[in-house]
């Protein structure tokens, strides 16, 4: 909503990290208007269920088009809209829980249709809007609300998962750097095909990690977040996989395939294959 | 002796050309002009299974697929002992001397393949069967070779040559099975109707109906019945503007084709119970974010897996109230092959309407049944566009308590299409005035489905027949028995069933009784027209397969003078 709802009654808790993803998808639409000079409602933010979600609301300036659906159904929503209109610019906005548990049996088959939208994953290793349950990122052995006694569960590497499934575009960034991370989606709208952006957004109230990433030399905490050299070179995915397996949480573009065509574009063979016809030559077909 | 309808059984197993049998005795009839419907069953697996078609063929529009077996075409020894009991008295039983022999006196042996082999053309099977059919109704030769060639005659450098081993494939059967010494006696010349007509199934008639209506958008996963019109789709729903695919479950057809309808494009999917089931949360979504889209549910036999090769009328339950809270979705049934045609058109044109889900509703009986149809004349079938915003910005899209324009993302009027309740702008809000003012807001729009036309006859009866879907015929064909036999009872149809026509409602309430025979064991659109307080009584059957016309005429009477004698007492 562009000005303070009164009726719209949701609030992150002050220093949510999804203020910054916010900030950061501000900036790319606004980079992109430019760039472009496509106006602000050709794009279309696709929001899942949780406090993620809610970005859809609370976008300031000029307004996008969105959908604020049901619970981890993102992708196929987003793969509806793009195919049926390929010039509008699709954005997927969703929290770990919503994409990666609930929402996970789409992340293969767009990433295989390679399905040309931009998804911005905010990462806070926890259900916040549920209070506090544990998520797949939710680190193995972690007390939460839904594990009294510490989750049994081996906790899921996201950038991993993508690399494994075939998404042709992977970045990775943090909340707190929004100028940075505007960048990287922008990236990843450029990019023709499936962009994963996957942001360490922290959880002040259920699971705030802000020190761990950003550390504290006082504490002798060293930063799990670390800038991704200028020689690592996204098309090669054995160097992605392995910059994925350093740990940490990696700032920039993991891999990038720039030689898969996107699905609108293969849609372009089917076209080319198939021969269109009037209702009337259809119905030809069966008449005797 | 004169016959008007002949009905002939074909059964044995998966590939030995049941199905291709049947569907080329309807085609030969309905091209001479004659009317034809078949009907199917198939076994759920790949290859082989007990598999059984029934076609019949008829002067007049054919209303069921026929209750009295004339002949039974056996292909093995087990369809023998499964179907014998069904042939008539004075029947026929054509069994394929290649598999088995036997002795029952109805019966004569026919080498099915040895003779098609025999041409030189092993693919003329079906042709020695179709020969020795019309030998035993007298069906003049003429027909069948004006059928061998219309349907053979493709322009192809050996088409004289497949022509005359199909046409030497029939003489053999008719030769055989005038050796036979049986006679049926003599089918009634044809009338042939003065309109073009087509020959199709029900899922065809769907998609064709659907793609008139402006289909741009199809998202949809393999399910039985309901998977031929995901490929036809793939085929035919082509070009620059327009998107065929299988996606990766039930739930990404209905959120796919829910984007595709917030983007602006008339989008439909296809399914059958299972998917409905899987689809109930994005039927929601789009009920509650007021996006146009069409659902088709092929019913089958349920719950869960079910009977997926069966028919039956159980989802309507499931179809009106899919999802959770307080939602109904619109329902159409077609009654008919040509009614799939004209309600997958309504289907889109309703959704369009209200900016909501539409719920289609086949059957499995309908979606495989081969039947020839009038021609629909599209430029007698209205096509609806939805209602679109055309202002500037800060456009409020949900206000109001009725249907307001639609905008279109790319254009301006951007808002959120919101699942959670939601002020005007698609803002997120649990204010009590809110959900008051959105609730009623969802449901006053259905009032724009209201439609003025049904079906009534002999309006003045006190009890009344009343079937819906697939039902339809046979259901109308007993009808037209008791009327015929002077039974004081009348008929109402509709293939809106939610909402109901108002003027319907009204009809039927004023009835002392209105009888509903339905597939299914609760009787579910019975318990429907009761919550409409209309007095009604269902006749069910939960078999899998559709009503037999002389059950439910015996069953509509034992109903009636059950009824009166209560009024007696």
């Amino acid at each position: 909503m562009s000005k303070k709802n009164p009726e719209y009654d949701f609030k992150w808790c002050p220093g949510c990290g999804d203020f910054g993803v916010r900030r950061a998808l501000e900036f790319a639409m606004i980079n992109r208007l430019e760039e472009t000079g496509l106006p602000i409602e050709n794009n279309v933010v696709v929001a899942g269920i949780g406090c993620s979600g809610n970005l859809v609301h609370l976008l300031e300036g000029e307004q996008p088009y969105g959908i604020h659906g049901i619970h981890g159904r993102t992708l196929p929503v987003a793969m509806g809209i793009k195919s049926a209109r390929p010039e509008l610019n699709v954005i997927v906005v969703a929290g770990d829980g919503d994409f990666l548990s609930i929402g996970g049996e789409h992340i293969a088959p767009q990433a295989a249709r390679n399905v040309n939208l931009t998804a911005v994953i905010m990462d806070n290793g926890v259900y916040g809007l549920t209070k506090g349950q544990s998520s797949p990122t939710t680190e193995m052995g972690a007390i939460t609300s839904s594990t009294p006694f510490g989750k049994i569960e081996e906790d899921l590497d996201p950038l991993e998962l993508y690399l494994t499934l075939g998404v042709s575009f992977i970045a990775s960034g943090f909340s707190g750097q929004p100028r940075v991370l505007a960048r990287l989606i922008n990236e990843g709208m450029n990019h023709e095909g499936m962009s994963m952006i996957h942001v360490q957004s922290p959880c002040v109230t259920y699971n705030d990690t802000y020190q761990l990433i950003k550390g504290n030399a006082k504490e002798g905490i060293a930063p799990a977040l670390w800038d991704i050299p200028d020689d690592h070179d996204p098309s090669d995915k054995r160097a992605a996989e392995d910059l994925v397996r350093q740990g940490g949480l990696p700032v920039g573009v993991i891999y990038k395939d720039e030689t898969r065509q996107s699905l609108d574009a293969n849609m372009g063979i089917i076209r080319s294959k198939a021969r269109e016809r009037t209702v009337e030559q259809l119905m030809d077909a069966y008449t005797f | 002796m004169q016959m008007n309808d002949f009905v002939v059984r074909f059964a044995g197993e998966g590939g030995q050309g049941v199905v291709t049998s049947a569907e080329g005795l309807a085609q030969a009839s309905t091209q001479v002009g004659y009317h034809a419907l078949t009907y199917a069953t198939f076994p759920s697996q790949i290859l082989g299974g007990p598999t059984w078609t029934q076609a019949r063929i008829r002067t007049e529009p054919v209303l069921s697929s026929g209750d009295e077996v004339d002949v039974l075409v056996a292909f093995n020894e087990e369809a023998y002992e499964t179907h014998a009991e069904e042939v008539r008295e004075g029947g026929v039983i054509i069994y394929n001397a290649d598999d088995f022999t036997m002795t029952d006196p109805r019966s004569f042996g026919l080498a099915i393949d040895t003779l098609a082999r025999s041409t030189g053309n092993n693919r003329a099977a079906n042709m020695v069967v179709i020969g020795a059919l019309a030998q035993l109704v007298h069906m003049p030769q003429e027909y069948l070779e004006d059928f061998v060639e219309a349907r053979f005659r493709r322009g192809r450098d050996n088409d004289d040559e497949i022509i005359s081993s199909n046409i030497e494939a029939m003489r053999l059967g008719r030769q055989h099975a005038a050796e036979s010494g049986f006679v049926l006696g003599d089918l009634a010349p044809p009338n042939p109707p003065d309109y073009t007509q087509m020959m199709l199934k029900g899922n065809e008639a769907i998609s064709l109906g659907a793609t008139h209506a402006g289909l741009k958008f199809y998202a949809g996963y393999p399910i039985s019945p309901a998977t031929t019109i995901l490929l036809w789709m793939e085929r035919n729903l082509v070009g620059e503007d327009k998107f065929a695919y299988q996606v990766s479950s039930e739930i990404e057809a209905i959120t796919a084709i829910l984007g595709a309808g917030f983007a602006g494009k008339k989008s439909m999917t296809a399914t059958a119970g299972p998917g409905i089931s899987l689809m109930s949360e994005g039927l929601g979504l789009a009920w509650m974010a007021e996006i146009p889209l069409v659902v088709v549910d092929v019913q089958r036999g349920g719950p869960a897996t079910g009977l997926p090769t069966k028919t039956e009328q159980s989802d309507l339950m499931g179809c009106l109230f899919p999802a959770h809270g307080d939602v109904r979705m619109p329902v159409i049934a077609p009654g008919s092959v040509e009614e799939c045609f004209y309600a997958a058109a309504h289907a889109l044109n309703w959704a369009e309407r209200y900016q909501g889900p539409v719920i289609l509703m086949s059957e499995m009986s309908m979606a495989e049944r081969v039947q020839n149809i009038p021609r629909p004349d599209l430029s007698k079938i209205p096509v609806e566009e939805r209602l679109a915003y055309e202002g500037g910005n800060g456009y409020h899209r949900y206000s109001g308590h009725e249907l307001s324009p639609m905008p279109l993302p790319g254009g301006p009027g951007a808002y959120v299409a919101n699942g959670s309740e939601h002020d005007e702008m698609g803002d997120t809000t649990h204010l009590p005035s809110r959900h008051i003012q959105m609730t009623e807001r969802r449901f006053s729009k259905l009032k724009l489905l209201e439609e003025e036309q049904y079906e009534s006859d002999n309006s003045e009866a006190r009890i009344a027949l009343m079937p819906w879907g697939g039902s339809k015929g046979p259901v109308r064909e007993a009808y037209d028995q008791l009327r015929a036999e002077g039974v004081d009872i009348g008929w109402y149809y509709s293939m809106f069933l939610h909402p109901i026509p108002p003027k319907l409602r009204e009809e039927l309430r004023a009835k002392e009784l209105v009888i509903v025979p339905e597939l299914n064991y609760q009787g579910q659109w019975a318990n429907v027209l009761r919550f409409h307080r209309v007095n009604s009584t269902p006749i069910t059957q939960y078999t899998g397969l559709p009503f037999k016309v002389s059950d439910l005429v015996a069953r509509v009477k034992e109903i009636m003078s059950e009824h009166t004698e209560a009024a007696r007492v």
